[in-house]
């Protein structure tokens, strides 16, 4: 695809991609630490991706391969811009399989299948600080980052174990990473948590309103928290995907019509269409449905 | 036996305004120390620097660390003195909602220093929590509730099993009966009594109220312009007070 | 002689500073000895001191001048130089007093108001109880206000509940400030026999009695406190 004139290489001037760059070395340095950078204006509003924009404008290199995915699916209408929006301003090669990717743009979700060690994952951040709704003194948070003084976040889970028999958090579960920083996933499911967990892939974390990366190295223990008697556990769904019949994936609601009909698919859409491929079926398939 | 706080030449200043000069003492282990004078006095500012909240200007604090011995506490590093201060040390606010969280149940306000020295079973620190609201003769059925649905002398008991349930060695209190009702006073006050005794609990009790000095302290360190006027037994220094101003300050209460 | 208390010298003289300074000396080299098993009267009028001394021997009232010997743990301790602490350790092992009034402390029980020096020397809850419970009984003490506060008992009530507190620990050291002022005939008898066994067992009293017929029941020795002034008046 031919690039627009007049812009730099993936749309950021190379002073402020050298800039996040050494903000991102530091990140890795030091797992789950969160590290002020310059956030840029970008040609889309705060709130719709900006931090995981410069981070990928950033490490893009000619012969990446980008993928974007929002909510699990390429074909959302903030995926699509996001991807169209490198493919124009940096030439690159986007592609929506997991595995032909060698860096990942994501909002909500990690792909089902497993990265490698070639791979970047790139999360946008609205919230950097798990802390914050509990302590919203920036100075007392950083502190308690310091000291490692984290006891509050467990007061938050006792409360919520104390109001809803249960932690209440299910996306943007709070974890602690490599035994030392307390990190916010960003508004990925608790689904997708263990995934975090020892992954061969390098894992950037962009808030481009508040201004932090930060970032799990590859194969870097990744805990979420919980109690001993309320373990930390995943969600579950009683049926597989209506579509490819997964078992193991995060699956979505889908409303079928205004007479209270639904079903559960994947919500990983790569992942979803792959299996269909290779055959597998779920009971709203339409190979099923013309079998019945 | 040997001292668990040694105060010398504690000094603080506002500008012109002396905050606190030259203060010393030495606070042994089970004892109950109270610090009177009108307000003004610098009692406050002394209590502040005491829980290191506040530095000083001039003068040293020693506190006593198990298997340490007396440690210069300006020698802590920020992260030694912060674990002193809420596994050791407990500090009880005039105002009770200066001490408690008040958007979190409880339960949770009592379990949080359990939870902040590594406690993580949900169960035991709910146990241990029910057993101190108890303790502190609140309705253990009120675990879950809000401290803002809670008393004044309510509250106050729940702030004192919050510093507590951590078998703290010192805990400062500053007028911890100040803002209630006197039969709410007379409660409490007997409740921390009883809690001192029992638990062996060194205190630094800042108080304008000499009957709460009179019931709960050993000691008594009397405070005029920032300095300490005259130290002695509570009932010696309440009954054949030295010092003039200590004079007019007891002749001046109704009879206690 | 087995001396356990011993003042040397002791003087006692108030300064008023907001009277301009007044001073008002009440004691002077006033020198007294007790030993294991003497009950001492302090003797003397009204205003002659004899409260002020015997506030003195319990480190309520600061020394002038001279020293205040009480023999605790086989030490002799200077309660006119002791610390606080010092002189806290006294009272709590070797030191009773048993003031004319109750200081009563609010919504404590009169089992545990009596039991507490017990429970201060290590005694477990429920043995201490149950000694605090036998010495009321002893005193006539009516069984159903034993788990009531004492603020609202009458004067009397008040009084036998102040002794058994005083005596529950048998200290080695009595002082009595009139413990039988607010008693009727028999329950002064019955307090009378207490201090008697007290000193039988070896306790040094020293005490004020108004009552002659109480002072002579019980007294080994008078102590004239007002001589003392007079010597020095002369």
């Amino acid at each position: 695809m031919n690039t627009i004139a007049g812009y730099n290489f993936a749309y950021l001037d190379e002073q402020t991609k050298r800039m996040i760059r050494r903000a991102l070395l530091k990140a890795v340095a030091i797992p789950g630490y969160q590290v002020p950078f310059g956030s840029r204006e970008m040609p889309l509003p705060y709130g719709w991706g900006t931090g995981g924009i410069q981070i990928t404008a950033s490490i893009l290199g000619r012969d990446d391969v980008l993928k974007v995915i929002d909510q699990g699916s390429d074909d959302t209408t903030n995926a699509v811009n996001i991807r169209r929006f490198f493919a124009r301003t940096a030439g690159i090669a986007t592609t929506e399989k997991t595995e032909d990717a060698t860096i990942i743009q994501t909002r909500h979700r990690i792909p089902e299948k497993p990265l490698s060690e070639q791979q970047i994952m790139v999360y946008q951040v609205p919230l950097p600080e798990p802390l914050a709704r509990l302590e919203p003194r920036e100075a007392v948070t950083r502190k308690l980052h310091a000291l490692a003084d984290y006891g509050l976040m467990h007061v938050k889970l006792y409360e919520d174990i104390a109001r809803y028999g249960h932690i209440a958090s299910t996306y943007d579960y709070p974890v602690l990473v490599n035994g030392r920083y307390l990190m916010a996933p960003s508004p990925i499911p608790k689904f997708d948590n263990p995934k975090l967990h020892m992954n061969p892939a390098l894992q950037l974390f962009g808030a481009g309103r508040e201004k932090r990366v930060y970032a799990i190295p590859p194969y870097t223990k990744v805990e979420s928290l919980d109690f001993e008697d309320h373990p930390f556990s995943v969600q579950r769904w009683e049926d597989p995907c209506a579509l490819c019949g997964a078992e193991d994936s995060f699956l979505d609601e889908v409303v079928l019509d205004d007479a209270g009909g639904r079903m559960f698919v994947c919500s990983d859409s790569d992942y979803c269409t792959t299996r269909q491929a290779a055959g597998h079926t779920g009971s709203q398939s339409p190979v099923a449905k013309e079998a019945a | 036996m040997n001292p668990l706080l040694r105060v010398n030449g504690l000094s603080k200043r506002y500008g012109e305004r002396i905050g606190c000069a030259d203060v010393g003492f030495d606070l042994y282990p089970g004892e109950v120390l109270a610090v009177v004078g009108e307000s003004g006095s610098g009692k406050s500012t002394l209590l502040q620097l005491l829980s290191t909240r506040l530095p000083a200007d001039a003068g040293s604090i020693h506190y006593q660390i198990t298997g340490r011995g007396l440690v210069d506490m300006a020698h802590l590093s920020e992260a030694e003195r912060r674990w002193l201060l809420r596994t050791d040390w407990g500090f009880v606010e005039q105002n009770p909602r200066d001490g408690l969280r008040m958007n979190v149940s409880a339960g949770a306000n009592v379990g949080e220093r359990l939870m902040a020295t590594g406690a993580r079973h949900y169960g035991q620190i709910r146990a241990t929590a029910s057993d101190w609201l108890a303790r502190v003769e609140l309705d253990p059925a009120r675990l879950d509730e809000l401290p803002a649905g809670f008393s004044g002398g309510m509250q106050q008991r729940l702030q004192i099993a919050r510093n507590l349930v951590t078998r703290p060695r010192l805990v400062f209190m500053d007028e911890p009966t100040a803002g209630l009702d006197v039969s709410v006073q007379a409660r409490l006050l007997d409740l921390m009594r009883e809690l001192v005794t029992d638990l062996g609990l060194a205190a630094v009790i800042v108080t304008h109220d000499l009957a709460v000095a009179r019931l709960l302290a050993h000691r008594l360190l009397v405070m005029r312009q920032g300095r300490v006027v005259e130290t002695g037994l509570t009932d010696q220094v309440l009954d054949d007070p030295q010092h003039p101003y200590t004079q007019l300050l007891v002749s001046s209460v109704l009879q206690v | 002689m087995n001396s356990l208390i011993h003042v040397q010298g002791l003087a006692k003289t108030f300064v008023l500073h907001h009277r301009d300074g007044a001073q008002i000396p009440v004691l002077d080299d006033v020198t007294l000895d007790v030993a294991a098993g003497e009950c001492v009267a302090l003797a003397g009028p009204s205003g002659a001191g004899k409260s002020t001394l015997l506030r003195c021997l319990y480190g309520n009232y600061l020394a002038s001048a001279g020293s205040i010997r009480i023999r605790h743990e086989g030490h002799w301790v200077d309660l006119a130089r002791a610390t606080p602490r010092e002189i806290l350790a006294v009272r709590r092992k070797s030191l009773g007093y048993v003031s004319q009034f109750l200081r009563v402390i609010p919504r404590v029980s009169t089992l545990d108001v009596v039991a507490e020096p017990l429970r201060e020397l290590g005694v477990a809850a429920d043995a201490a109880r149950e000694r605090a419970a036998a010495l009321l009984a002893r005193l006539h003490l009516p069984k159903r206000l034993w788990s009531l506060p004492p603020a609202t008992f009458s004067g009397g009530e008040q009084q036998r509940v102040n002794i058994a507190r005083g005596l529950i620990a048998e200290k080695p050291v009595l002082l009595l400030d009139e413990p039988t002022a607010s008693l009727d005939v028999a329950n002064a008898e019955r307090v009378a026999q207490l201090i008697d066994e007290a000193r039988q067992r070896g306790a040094a009293v020293v005490g004020i009695f108004h009552d002659p017929a109480i002072r002579d029941r019980l007294a080994t020795r008078l102590f004239a406190v007002e001589a003392q002034i007079l010597e020095l008046a002369a």
